[in-house]
């Protein structure tokens, strides 16, 4: 191989291989922290999630040029009962004020979306649109027990009869300000910014520990 | 903990909320005209009842968004139950 070829390979390498996500260095513990049966509960991060900011108003042109732009409605939000719309596993939206909304993209088609392509789509009207996708990373919460763990130091009612599959609120996590997704009964997406990754990866694998012992008190 | 009730998001933790003081304190039309105490009077001096008062919050962990709310300083119970207006 010459010189000049090495070169045309760095170049043409998916910069995906430099990427380390935020939670990457605790794979392997959170692996080992899984819990298996009717007490269940297993972390995993999904990483590399296109996020959008997206700062407009539903009812107004802006509001309804992002929405085109992405291909999801903006939520109504939570006096509506509404906190999210579209799909969990592909393109959804998520409420987080009455002009602020959080465009997510979590599967593995993330890659294919023209980020700069919907960025434009406010050009020359208020509001906004900004690519954030590494502000926050997701780590998903999984099992029975789900619910449990989170409800150690989550300020949110978490029960189905609030909180049902599907809703999305922004609060505190212990001390750390995340986004919580419920996106099927006992699947939970936890949304912390990235610097708050390994303090909240550690948080939830403390807290999902006692659940691989027996139940103490019934 | 108190249970504050956002007007955006509902009935939310006293912890994600932000304090902001009193409410309805005007910024001065002119103030290049204020002597030092009539300054210092704008920037610190503040109500102090017992009983309702107006003050201004943040839901600082959640929407981001001020409001305003009327709180009995005595019971600490919100007298704007709806939450407060935006």
């Amino acid at each position: 191989m010459t010189a000049d070829q090495t070169t045309a390979d760095q170049a043409s390498a998916p910069p995906a291989d430099l990427r380390r996500s935020p939670a990457a260095h605790l794979t392997e513990q959170m692996r080992a922290g899984d819990v298996d049966g009717p007490r269940g509960v297993r972390l995993r991060e999904i990483p590399f999630a296109v996020q959008l900011g997206i700062r407009a108003e539903p009812g107004a042109p802006s509001g309804r040029a992002a929405a085109e732009a992405w291909g999801v409605g903006l939520p109504a939000g939570p006096r509506a009962g509404e906190t999210v719309t579209g799909d969990p596993e592909g393109r959804h939206v998520i409420w987080i004020s009455p002009d602020e909304f959080l465009a997510v993209e979590p599967s593995g088609l993330a890659g294919l979306i023209d980020v700069r392509g919907i960025e434009g789509a406010l050009d020359g009207m208020p509001g906004q649109i900004v690519d954030l996708s590494g502000n926050r990373t997701i780590l998903e919460l999984t099992g029975p027990s789900a619910r449990s763990v989170l409800e150690k130091g989550c300020h949110v009612d978490l029960h189905p009869r609030a909180f049902p599959a599907g809703a999305a609120a922004s609060t505190l996590l212990g001390p750390v300000q995340a986004i919580v997704h419920r996106t099927r009964e006992d699947v939970f997406r936890i949304l912390p910014r990235a610097s708050f990754a390994d303090y909240t990866v550690r948080w939830l694998l403390d807290g999902m520990a006692e659940f691989a012992g027996e139940e103490l008190i019934r | 903990m108190l249970l504050i009730t956002c007007p955006h998001c509902g009935p939310r933790d006293e912890v994600e909320f932000h304090y902001g003081g009193q409410a309805h304190v005007a910024y001065p039309e002119d103030p290049q005209a204020l002597d030092d105490a009539a300054w210092a009077h704008f920037l610190f001096y503040r109500d102090n009842p017992a009983g309702a008062f107006a003050e201004r919050w943040q839901h600082s962990a959640g929407c981001r968004k001020w409001f305003d709310v009327v709180r009995d300083t005595v019971t600490y119970e919100f007298l704007t139950p709806e939450g407060g207006s935006r």
